[in-house]
């Protein structure tokens, strides 16, 4: 089965409940509007470059090349996937572009599920309180991204503290306070320039103390090669794990417009404490957030969620089906016809 | 992700060609095709690389090979040249108004810098150029953006014009605009909320502000980190505002930083400064020759000289040296010659900015960067007698030391291997200095 029509059953045609199928589409919708600049390029493109080959040739492959490269992909992960999909058109025979098409897309899902299918997204709460590290670098919405995830888990009837552990930057603090008392969740600050590892302490010693399901330190944005900035944020999941013992989500926020960096960063932070997640960031800009593919590919760590807007709910659980859905339904409603 | 550097890739490609006098399409192919990937793993995005390619094998085909260059050598000048002059500008630095405010607007993606930049601006202007600044903040929308420039502005002692977040940021604008002619600043500085270029109130409401205080400058804000994208981003800007000039931020990162390319080539505006770390100081002109080195991997050695003089101690370091031509050369001498290295960071990123630097694996970094730290552990359990007359060790005594630094007998006897070396070669540099003859092999 190919896998646009793998996509399609898996995606509409799966008996629910009434109630779960409801909020499926609305899931799908999310994906759809929000990424509908990004897949302007990408499906679109791909779609045009099958109405003007007839047959595929050399420059079929390159013209799929830039496709790939122009996502983010990386070059590695992109010259990998062209080769192999030039060595199989060989050895099969194929010469339809919709069908390397298909076969490009189907690559692209495949590598990203070799490193496994099962990923919860959701933050476990079989014991609690759960602390979350939210890190990145500068600029690429960390703290957006904790109101949004604090919207989320409020609305779960989870009680959240939020700690402003940027201590840093002038107004970081303000920002999160801001979100804290719209969202009307508790929330525990430092004076400017207190060493975060004791702020995150008071965070979660705070958080614990008032029966909190969900704890989210936000911490300062840092260049992933400042050794010093790095050694902070170590201390930090240091003094977390001393006041509490449950395992610490981490996650890395990443910005859909990142280039080849993005996997520079994952290793190095990474190689700092056991990131559990990524956060995509501004998938509802032009980007296609290609670099997660290579992440993934190379470091093995799942996104478990994508910012698609600017809304408090526009943060979704990460899905790969919708996300290639996201990027390619052009091409998916076209075999509709 | 360790980037090869493109000599060495070339390196290995050379040795097929060695000796021929022409560049041809068929010698230069293999390095053209490495340029290419080099171009795209900087992030300079694929139009551009496809176009800049060509024309750097146009303009290379047929060249003869001078005696001095080898083929490879040739190639890489070609690209070099090529970048510098993409990315290289004469209009790059900012001009100032005589008689009336000079009006910069900043404008960009979410999270670019623009307000972290504003106040590196304001900063630069305020205390290098002894000029009056105003700043002005626009974005109404992010919570605490306008405390955060608020507080900059504080730090920085330059006025601000802040109307809260319940007023239309075209009316700020307007209003600092009037403030800055009637006050007799001499420069305006309009902090902007980040926006999607695709966004298209928000592009019209960037609209209005230019065309109601007509600014002099209006500056993009892109991340060096940045990806494919920044093409589209660079080009609707520019096409709805007509920028001046780009600012590239975050540019201490480890990015290749190949966005720049991507800006020059489809804005033609040039990049007029770069944000080079998270103080309030930490902001450059831009160099097109540094900027083409590191987007081809070539190092940064510019950069590495820089990073030296600014951590090394340099009263440390004369002390030392002092301290070596006198003669004397202890293992506490030692210890903080290792340290002064350790400042500047790991090894691994200072190799880096070396061109054509030995690839070395992360495993044999870390074996180096372990034997110094074996190297202190052990010097710091001697007696200070024994650290300043190391000849004073014997079986004994470092026994004892290995003991107490938890390290073996013949750890400690590396590092006093390691000191003799060193002395050797203080006082050959001693000698060198009385006027004798370079001695051979130093």
């Amino acid at each position: 089965m190919g896998l646009f029509k793998f996509l399609k059953e898996k995606l509409f045609k799966k008996k629910e409940k009434k109630e779960d199928e409801a909020k499926q589409a609305e899931s799908i919708e999310k994906y759809d509007k929000g990424m509908a600049k990004s897949r302007k390029e990408f499906s679109n493109k791909l779609d045009e470059l099958t109405k003007r080959y007839k047959v595929v040739n050399e420059e079929y492959f390159s013209e799929l090349e830039e496709i790939l490269i122009e996502a983010d992909c990386g070059v590695s992960f992109a010259l990998n996937i062209i080769d192999e999909l030039l060595n199989e058109s060989k050895e099969k025979n194929i010469t339809e572009p919709k069908e390397i098409n298909e076969q490009l897309v189907d690559k692209m899902f495949l590598n990203y599920l070799k490193e496994g299918e099962d990923i919860v997204n959701e933050i476990d709460f079989s014991s609690t309180p759960r602390v979350l590290l939210v890190m990145g670098v500068n600029g690429v919405g960390k703290t957006t991204t904790i109101a949004k995830l604090a919207y989320r888990y409020i609305k779960q009837n989870k009680k959240v503290t939020l700690v402003a552990a940027d201590t840093f930057r002038a107004g970081a603090k303000e920002q999160l306070t801001v979100w804290a008392s719209r969202l009307n969740c508790s929330i525990v600050t430092g004076n400017d320039n207190e060493d975060p590892a004791s702020v995150a302490f008071k965070g979660v010693h705070e958080g614990t103390l008032n029966n909190s399901d969900l704890i989210i330190v936000d911490t300062a944005g840092r260049l992933q090669n400042k050794q010093s900035l790095m050694d902070e944020l170590r201390k930090i999941t240091k003094v977390i794990k001393k006041e509490n013992n449950n395992p610490i989500e981490s996650f890395l926020v990443i910005d859909a417009t990142t280039g080849q960096n993005g996997v520079s960063q994952a290793t190095a932070f990474k190689e700092l404490t056991d990131i559990t997640g990524i956060v995509i960031t501004k998938m509802d800009g032009t980007s296609k957030g290609g670099i997660i593919l290579a992440i993934r590919q190379e470091l093995g760590i799942p996104v478990r969620f994508i910012g698609l807007g600017e809304k408090m709910d526009d943060l979704e659980e990460f899905d790969l089906d919708k996300y290639l859905y996201g990027l390619c339904s052009g091409l998916i409603k076209d075999e509709n016809n | 992700m360790a980037f090869e550097a493109l000599q060495e890739k070339f390196s290995r490609i050379v040795k097929s060609i060695k000796g021929e006098s022409k560049l041809t399409e068929k010698n230069m192919e293999a390095m053209l095709k490495e340029v290419r990937i080099a171009l795209l793993e900087a992030d300079v995005n694929y139009k551009v690389v496809k176009v800049f390619v060509s024309n750097v094998k146009e303009k290379a085909l047929g060249q003869e090979v001078y005696t001095k260059l080898n083929p490879s050598e040739m190639v890489i000048k070609i690209v070099k040249d090529e970048l510098v002059e993409l990315l290289g500008s004469d209009r790059s630095e900012l001009i100032y108004n005589k008689n009336k405010p000079t009006i910069i607007m900043l404008v960009g993606l979410q999270g670019s810098g623009k307000t972290t930049t504003a106040a590196k601006l304001a900063n630069l202007m305020k205390n290098k150029l002894k000029k009056k600044v105003l700043l002005a903040a626009c974005d109404v929308y992010r919570p605490a953006a306008i405390d955060q420039l608020a507080q900059l502005a504080t730090q920085l002692k330059v006025d601000l014009v802040n109307m809260g977040d319940k007023v239309n940021p075209v009316d700020i604008a307007l209003k600092a605009k009037e403030k800055a002619y009637n006050d007799h600043y001499d420069v305006l500085i309009i902090d902007t909320a980040g926006r999607l270029q695709i966004d298209e109130p928000l592009m019209e409401e960037l609209k209005n502000i230019k065309s109601k205080v007509n600014p002099d400058e209006i500056l993009l804000l892109t991340d060096a980190l940045a990806g494919q994208d920044t093409v589209n981003v660079a080009k609707t800007f520019n096409d709805t505002l007509g920028l001046t000039g780009d600012i590239m931020s975050k540019m201490d990162g480890d990015s290749r930083g190949g966005a720049a390319l991507s800006i020059s080539y489809v804005t033609g505006v040039p990049i007029k400064f770069i944000g080079t770390g998270e103080k309030i100081s930490d902001l450059d002109i831009f160099y097109p020759e540094r900027m083409a080195e590191r987007i081809l991997g070539m190092g940064d050695v510019l950069s590495l000289i820089d990073k030296v003089q600014e951590n090394i101690d340099e009263k440390e370091a004369k002390k030392a040296v002092n301290k070596m031509m006198g003669g004397k050369f202890t293992l506490d001498d030692m210890l903080s010659q290792m340290k002064q290295i350790q400042k500047l960071g790991s090894l691994k990123s200072l190799m880096k900015l070396i061109p054509g630097a030995p690839k070395i694996s992360d495993a044999q970094f870390k074996l180096v960067e372990d034997e110094m730290k074996n190297f202190e552990v052990i010097i710091n359990s001697m007696t200070k007698e024994e650290r300043e007359n190391p000849d004073i060790l014997k079986n004994s005594r470092k026994c004892r030391i290995a003991k107490g630094s938890g390290k073996t007998n013949a750890d400690v006897n590396r590092v006093l291997k390691k000191y003799e070396e060193m002395k050797k070669q203080t006082k050959m540099m001693k000698d060198f200095k009385k006027g004798g003859r370079f001695p051979s092999g130093f």
